[in-house]
């Protein structure tokens, strides 16, 4: 039959595949649980249900739209066909500003509500998020 | 103008010695058993001409020469000298100057530094160093110049981003890119030492002295970047798990990693293939980093200019690159270390094959994490972001075998061990256990995940601890090492754990209490500097204690180009930092306050000194 070399040698391979399908299924399962999705006003208009998870909204941050009091940010993000109104209690970024580009990262309580857990600060007064630019339709 | 001519034609003519450095090494190659004379001194020609260059780049800077785009884009007359200087490498032209720099000064140093290894073997390096640095030379010269003209001459320039204006980031890129671009030497070698077959326990010895001049500064270098993000970015943390983070993490995964490796060959002559795939995988890394970074495919809060057809070129570059390496590793490297391959499973070699197992699985989470994202965009255009969560729940389970690994591992002899007279090691997994449980049990924290996690590591920092005192120890800097290793998963865990924070919008002269803090925010001055206005808010807070402290973060409004900033107030203990930043939302009176308690921030820093520190000492070492 088979030496003892070579079945040591099946032996770790086969722990080798086992590892690795492994790593394969957890990192894979836990991406799945922990992305967070892009989405435009535009497309939480149109969805159908009401998704529990994190997501991240991008747009403009409409003018006049900020108000605000000792714990909470209001403000609305639009894309200029539809809008959704955002609170926010935490710190908000050097860069946010009305007219200007802004990307929330929280949880949609309905189709015209979203209840942010962070805002995303940007270096660069000119940058625009890659999302938000595709979101406002100029590329 | 003149710098700017003298710049662009030290370029060319690098770029021309580089070609004929290869004609002289294939010369050289077949006929000699000596160094021809010319190389060297063509080598040292080509440093000469790159810092001629970067020389009239900085000039350029100095002396505010608006007709050179590059200074147009990135500086103004009303900007202090050394962020003037600074400016050179904080924009995408002048920091891949720098890549090449380095580039040249590395092989430089290398064949004059390189005693007692085959001649061929050094040209050989020189002949793949060279095939990188003509490959960035025409690069540089292609699409990005640093020299480009730009007319009419404007009278003012557009300036420096103000976040960039800062003396941790100034000098963090020349550190970061000694280590990146440090790596490139041991691709260069190892793909030499490769071909010729002299792979050898000498050669070891040799080539980590390399690695460890690379690891020393690319852990220094991302100690920088924390630094910086820590205070300038406003956020109270250390680290995002941002994409451009990332990238500068898994080249250093890798680099821990051959460092490892390159011991047991060092002792043993195993692991080759390792080492082997290791160093390209290092280098490959850390052009992926500068490929990420500077192409603007990366989504990340730290964004910088970026254009497709620059990342377009080193992506080409870079498969050559691989592909090349990958060539020479099939059709030269045969595994000749048949002969002793069989280890016992409790042994020093078997210890870091697992450590191995365990960084590449580190680092492919951190590989996933990063690449999926654009991955995903580009097959199916939905948009995603990798958070932390993503990283933690991944890594942390695993780096409690890991943290315990690293305590007995270095205890374990070559080839065959026992662990009959190592009683104390279980005597001190007890009290790590109880004392992690006793700390949390005191704070009313009582997640298992973290007592088990504070228990291995405070059992390596206890094991190490121990080692300081009891042996004399051959192995120190492994020790200090492993020992900072401990410390510093020890304060991020502290850290995180014991953090407090409040965040809360006030006016001028408004009170924040709760039951454990006050916050009083008494007044608001301005100031006007020469490149800045800034608001001064002016808080005193105290706590349960009656300590009272009195902070004046700041907002700054940088004239050129505009843009606000928030200038974070620190005040550092050794135990802890008390870190407030405010933020003014346009057109209210609201000051956006975010006030924060992070303990042991200090340790964090110290604890990656240390770890750089041992690297130092073993660098100093000699061979035993």
């Amino acid at each position: 039959m088979y030496g003892r070399k070579v079945k040591l040698r099946f032996l770790f391979i086969i722990i080798i595949l086992i590892t690795l399908i492994l790593t394969t299924f957890l990192i894979l399962k836990s991406l799945e649980e922990n992305v967070v999705y892009f989405q435009s006003p535009s497309e939480i208009k149109s969805l159908t249900e009401i998704d529990k998870s994190k997501i991240r909204v991008g747009g403009m941050v409409k003018k006049n739209s900020i108000s605000i009091n000792s714990n909470e940010v209001n403000f609305i993000i639009t894309d200029f066909k539809n809008e959704i109104n955002v609170t926010y209690s935490g710190a908000v970024p050097n860069l946010f500003a009305e007219e200007k580009g802004v990307v929330a990262e929280g949880f949609l309580k309905d189709r015209n509500f979203f209840s942010a857990t962070k805002i995303l600060a940007k270096h660069d007064e000119n940058y625009m998020p890659p999302e938000v630019k595709e979101a406002l339709g100029e590329k | 103008m003149i710098y700017s001519l003298v710049g662009y034609y030290s370029l060319i003519l690098g770029l021309i010695i580089g070609l004929s450095l290869f004609y002289f090494s294939y010369k050289n190659f077949n006929n000699s058993n000596v160094l021809d004379t010319k190389i060297l001194s063509f080598t040292f020609l080509q440093l000469f001409f790159v810092v001629i260059s970067f020389l009239c780049l900085i000039f350029s800077f100095v002396i505010s020469d608006f007709s050179n785009v590059t200074v147009f884009n990135n500086s103004h007359t009303t900007k202090p000298l050394f962020y003037k200087i600074s400016g050179t490498w904080g924009n995408h032209e002048g920091s891949l100057l720098l890549w090449l720099l380095v580039l040249t000064l590395f092989i430089f140093i290398f064949l004059v530094r390189t005693k007692n290894q085959p001649v061929k073997y050094k040209i050989l390096t020189l002949v793949f160093q060279q095939i990188i640095i003509v490959g960035f030379f025409l690069f540089l010269i292609k699409t990005s110049n640093p020299f480009n003209y730009i007319f009419p001459i404007p009278t003012e320039g557009l300036g420096l981003n103000p976040i960039l204006q800062d003396p941790a980031l100034a000098i963090h890129p020349p550190i970061l890119y000694l280590g990146y671009v440090g790596s490139s030497i041991i691709f260069s070698s190892v793909l030499a030492a490769t071909s010729l077959k002299i792979i050898s326990t000498s050669w070891a010895s040799h080539i980590k002295k390399w690695i460890l001049i690379s690891w020393i500064f690319l852990t220094l270098g991302i100690l920088l970047g924390s630094i910086w993000a820590y205070y300038e970015l406003g956020w109270g943390g250390f680290w995002f798990w941002d994409p451009v983070e990332n990238v500068s993490l898994m080249p250093w995964l890798a680099l821990t990693t051959l460092l490892h490796c390159i011991l047991v060959l060092e002792k043993k002559s195993i692991l080759t293939s390792w080492v082997i795939i290791l160093s390209i995988a290092v280098f490959t890394l850390s052009m992926c980093g500068t490929f990420l970074v500077r192409s603007g495919i990366l989504n990340s809060v730290h964004t910088f200019a970026n254009d497709p057809e620059r990342g377009l070129f080193i992506l080409v570059f870079l498969f050559i690159l691989i592909f090349l390496s990958i060539l020479i590793f099939f059709f030269f490297h045969k595994d000749n270390d048949r002969k002793s391959y069989s280890f016992f499973w409790l042994s020093k070699e078997t210890s870091i094959l697992i450590n191995n197992w365990f960084m590449m699985y580190f680092l492919s989470v951190v590989l996933i994490g990063t690449v999926y994202p654009i991955f995903l965009d580009v097959i199916s255009s939905q948009k995603i972001s990798v958070g932390p969560p993503f990283y933690h729940k991944l890594i942390i389970p695993f780096l409690i075998p890991f943290l315990l690994m690293m305590a007995i591992g270095p205890k374990l002899k070559w080839i065959k061990s026992q662990l009959e007279d190592k009683i104390y090691l279980i005597f001190f997994l007890i009290i790590s256990i109880l004392l992690a449980f006793l700390v949390l049990k005191n704070f009313n924290q009582n997640i298992l995940i973290n007592t088990i996690l504070i228990s291995s590591a405070l059992y390596l920092f206890f094991i190490t601890l121990r080692d300081f005192f009891v042996k004399k120890y051959k192995n120190i800097s492994q020790n200090i090492a492993h020992f900072g290793f401990s410390l510093l998963i020890l304060s991020i865990l502290f850290n995180n754990i014991f953090a407090s924070e409040i965040i809360t919008n006030l006016k001028v002269g408004e009170t924040f209490e709760n039951s454990k803090t006050k916050i009083v925010f008494e007044s608001v001055d301005q100031k006007k500097e020469k490149n800045y206005n800034a608001i001064i808010a002016n808080f005193s807070i105290s706590n349960l204690n009656g300590e009272e402290d009195r902070f004046s973060p700041e907002l700054r409004i940088y004239n050129q180009p505009v843009i606000a900033t928030s200038e974070a107030d620190i005040k550092t203990t050794l135990m802890s930092d008390k870190f407030i930043v405010i933020n003014l939302v346009q057109n209210q009176d609201f000051f956006n306050v975010r006030y924060q308690v992070k303990p042991f921030m200090l340790w964090i820093w110290l604890s990656v000194i240390l770890i750089s520190f041992a690297g130092i000492v073993s660098f100093l070492q000699k061979r035993s």
